[in-house]
């Protein structure tokens, strides 16, 4: 018999945790090669990680709700086992693994690949944190030149903290030299470790530290500075429920988006009846190949051609400078029980009206049934949210950063309006009509920008070509 | 300046020796009329003579056991191995008879085995292999794997003359793509036991040797223009006795250390110059050593297989991107 060790995987480029949100199997549960065996969430996604061998699952090191560094081991599985389970085998040891561990293990894998996070991420570093201060605060915790003298058993600390005093043999010794507190200085290395530059710089600029006094307050693992609320004292029978890490990171990305673009929105009205008879020509035929035909493929369709006419759109801030993206990358905001996620078609300019409907219909089915992959969160371009399902008429939402513009598609009702016949006699019909609002990052969006991306993305919609459905 | 080959310059450097000292004289299978299976010992026998350039049965203990006798009876040998994979058919006479001599009975054993290591030539198991981890853990024996001409000619020059066993490990596919101007009538000599910086950097170490050392010159290019890192590439050109100070200074100037070996990873050579970096200057390390390696396996036959079990350019520049991220 053999046993097995169960990382936590590695969830795409740049991430270094990952929280175990629930377990789907049981110590003595026998599993099937490939089958989920916990559920994860890392940044907005949520996944099953399916077992990497058939066997029975042994030891649980990590418990539900907590959070540990890649690689981490989160469980055994012994294979080929006879005896089906042992409980005597089954002594958790969270101690021994969990949060203790170092976040960013040498790989153990063979040879040549360094773990995937190392790969130069080919975005620039327009990430939350980089854009949101990082103040540079002496903390009042025990320096961490002297682990030593830590107690042993500890309530396990911030991830930051942890990867802070995890700093390397050269740093420990310059920090010793110059009597420094290595949480004090910025860390520039993986997952913010300090390094030998970040202390040199530190050094160079001067290491006077704020006094306590004047301190803004420390920044959160997710680098998003907090802002200290209202105090809200919960009455009798109230019910009170702990954000979850896809909640936590949905407020703390909009308070940030908030905080770092200037917000305007625009909204134009848009004439979908020709659209809404194709579709109900189109729709029994799309239905044959498996695909249902929405509204919102249609928008998507016609925003993706748009936004290769309006780059500005199709664009983000990087510092003092303008990131025009060259692939047109939508993502589609998806409403689910437990919170929004935001699944992206990549390069959906390149898609025809069925391609872009058949991705709507997957990232949105897979979403709801947690078997996206990471990467499919990542590398929006451009957002698209549809409040108008609900029957809203204008929705004004919050930038997806670090994107510079996003839709909010309205309610698509009948309703009388005024058309003008080819002889220039007006009359009132009957039109199927509905609300395109935007909201784009006027630090690089112009007013006439958005207004000309609309009004063009609104005839393509009025005219949407026969034979493009 | 004449433009000569990696193996020309071995060759020139063999030649040289025996023309200077008439003591040193080659054997092994097919090296006189032939020449060598590579041409290494092309013409030697027309002009040194049958005494001096000895075609020899298959059998590597056998070449090596006269050799041995040879050197205990004041001769220079060099013995040829078809392909330093069958080095291991000799590995007990090199293990326990020549590299213990010197120690058990005071006999100098002055000779050199050398021959043609290394894959990214579609050779497969028995006709890539490096053998170099097996021979660093003998005491007793010297191991020198050149990377350039300048070094291929002066690492043999200086092997033939050194007084003790030396294992010259030549790389098949540098034969005849690595190319220099080294001057006639210029006596090159390269010291075992000296590393050399073949290129200045800040920011990381590579500490290659061999073909590797061109990959990782390769890499580091990429590195300088893509990632704007400047990285130092350090040509080991001796594993024993290794050049410490070299290795140490390195580090000390980057404080990252990537160590890229063809060999295979588990027990490579790898592992011991880390072991030593802890040693000698682990207050000096700003990230963990890393290493870039063969996987652990037999070399396979196909293309694609050998492309993915030995160290590419771009396997390197990850493990470098990593480190200098760290």
């Amino acid at each position: 018999m053999a046993k097995i060790d169960v990382p936590m995987p590695q969830m795409g480029e740049s991430i270094a945790e990952g929280t175990l949100s629930k377990w789907l199997k049981k110590v003595g549960d026998p599993v099937k090669r490939d089958e989920p065996i916990f559920e994860i969430s890392t940044d907005k996604v949520d996944a099953e990680i399916p077992a990497p061998a058939a066997g029975v699952l042994a030891e649980i090191l990590v418990q539900e709700g907590q959070t540990v560094a890649v690689q981490t081991v989160v469980a055994r599985l012994e294979t080929d086992a006879t005896v089906s389970s042992q409980p005597s085998a089954v002594s958790p040891q969270p101690t021994a693994v969990g949060p203790t561990s170092p976040a960013v293990q040498p790989s153990s894998r063979p040879a040549v690949e360094p773990p995937p996070a190392v790969q130069p991420s080919s975005r620039p570093a327009v990430q939350p944190s980089a854009v949101s201060p990082q103040p540079s605060v002496v903390t009042p915790t025990p320096p961490a030149v002297q682990p030593s003298s830590r107690p042993a058993v500890q309530a396990p600390s911030s991830l930051e903290e942890r990867l802070r005093t995890k700093s390397s043999p050269l740093v420990r010794k310059m920090a010793a030299e110059h009597n420094l507190d290595i949480t004090g200085i910025p860390g520039s290395g993986l997952a913010g470790r300090v390094t030998k530059n970040d202390v040199l710089s530190f050094l160079e600029a001067g290491p006077k530290a704020p006094s306590p006094a004047t301190q803004p307050p420390p920044p959160s693992p997710d680098g998003v500075r907090v802002v200290p609320g209202p105090v809200v004292e919960p009455w009798d029978g109230d019910r009170v429920e702990p954000w979850s890490r896809i909640r936590k990171l949905t407020a703390d990305h909009m308070i940030m988006s908030r905080r770092v673009s200037a917000h305007v929105h625009s909204l134009i009205e848009v004439d979908y009846t020709r659209v809404a008879g194709l579709r109900s020509r189109q729709k029994a035929a799309y239905a044959e190949r498996g695909v249902n035909l929405t509204f919102l493929a249609f928008i998507a369709s016609a925003v993706a051609r748009n936004l290769r006419k309006h780059p500005v759109l199709n664009a983000c801030v990087m510092g003092e400078s303008t990131v025009y993206r060259r692939d047109v990358n939508l993502g589609i905001a998806v409403a689910l029980d437990w919170g929004l996620i935001v699944p992206v078609i990549r390069h959906a300019d390149e898609l025809n009206l069925l391609g872009t409907a058949r991705a709507i219909n997957d990232l949105g089915e897979r979403a709801r049934a947690k078997k996206l992959s990471p990467d499919e969160v990542q590398k929006g371009t451009f957002t698209i949210t549809n409040p108008g399902v609900f029957g809203t008429l204008v929705g004004l939402p919050i930038l997806n950063q670090p994107q510079a513009a996003i839709l909010a598609v309205g309610a698509i009702v009948k309703r009388p309006a005024v058309v003008t016949a080819a002889d220039g006699s007006d009359s009132i019909a009957i039109r199927t009509m509905g609300t395109l609002a935007m909201s784009f990052d006027h630090r690089i969006v112009d007013g006439a920008d958005a207004d000309r991306f609309l009004a063009d993305l609104r005839k393509t919609l009025e005219e949407f070509p026969d034979d493009a459905a | 300046m004449p433009e000569v080959t990696y193996l020309e310059a071995l060759k020139d450097g063999l030649a040289e020796e025996m023309a200077r000292d008439d003591r040193v004289f080659v054997l092994g299978e097919d090296v006189g009329a032939f020449g060598g299976a590579f041409k290494v010992t092309e013409g030697l026998q027309q002009r040194f003579g049958e005494d001096r350039v000895i075609d020899t049965p298959i059998a590597e203990t056998a070449i090596v056991g006269a050799a041995a006798g040879a050197a205990h009876m004041g001769l220079r040998p060099v013995c040829e191995m078809q392909f330093i994979d069958f080095i291991s058919c000799a590995y007990s006479i090199l293990t326990n008879y020549v590299a213990t001599a010197r120690y058990r009975a005071g006999l100098a054993t002055p000779m050199v085995v050398r021959g043609p290591s290394g894959g990214y030539v579609r050779g497969g198991p028995f006709h890539s292999q490096n053998p170099e981890a097996a021979f660093l853990h003998t005491p007793g024996l010297k191991i020198v794997a050149p990377a350039t001409a300048r070094d291929a000619k002066g690492l043999i020059k200086a092997a033939i003359r050194d007084e003790d066993p030396v294992l010259y490990f030549e790389h098949k596919y540098l034969y005849r793509r690595i190319k220099e101007d080294l001057p006639a009538g210029e006596e090159v000599l390269t010291p075992i036991g000296q590393a050399r910086v073949a290129r200045e950097g800040r920011d990381l170490s590579i500490i290659a040797w061999s073909a590797m050392l061109w990959k990782s010159l390769e890499a580091a290019e990429k590195l300088e223009r893509e990632d704007g890192l400047s990285v130092e590439v350090l040509d080991l050109r001796t594993l024993m006795p290794m050049d410490d100070a070299a290795i140490v200074a390195t580090v000390k100037k980057t404080s990252r250390v990537l160590i890229v070996h063809e060999d295979t990873r588990t027990g490579g050579v790898a592992g011991e110059i880390t072991a030593r970096i802890n040693d000698l200057a682990f207050e000096w390390l700003d990230a963990p050593v890393k290493r870039v390696c063969a996987h652990d396996v037999p070399l396979p036959y196909a293309p694609t297989l050998e492309d993915f079990v030995l160290p590419q350019v771009d396997d390197v520049v990850a493990a470098a991107r990593w480190l200098a991220k760290y």
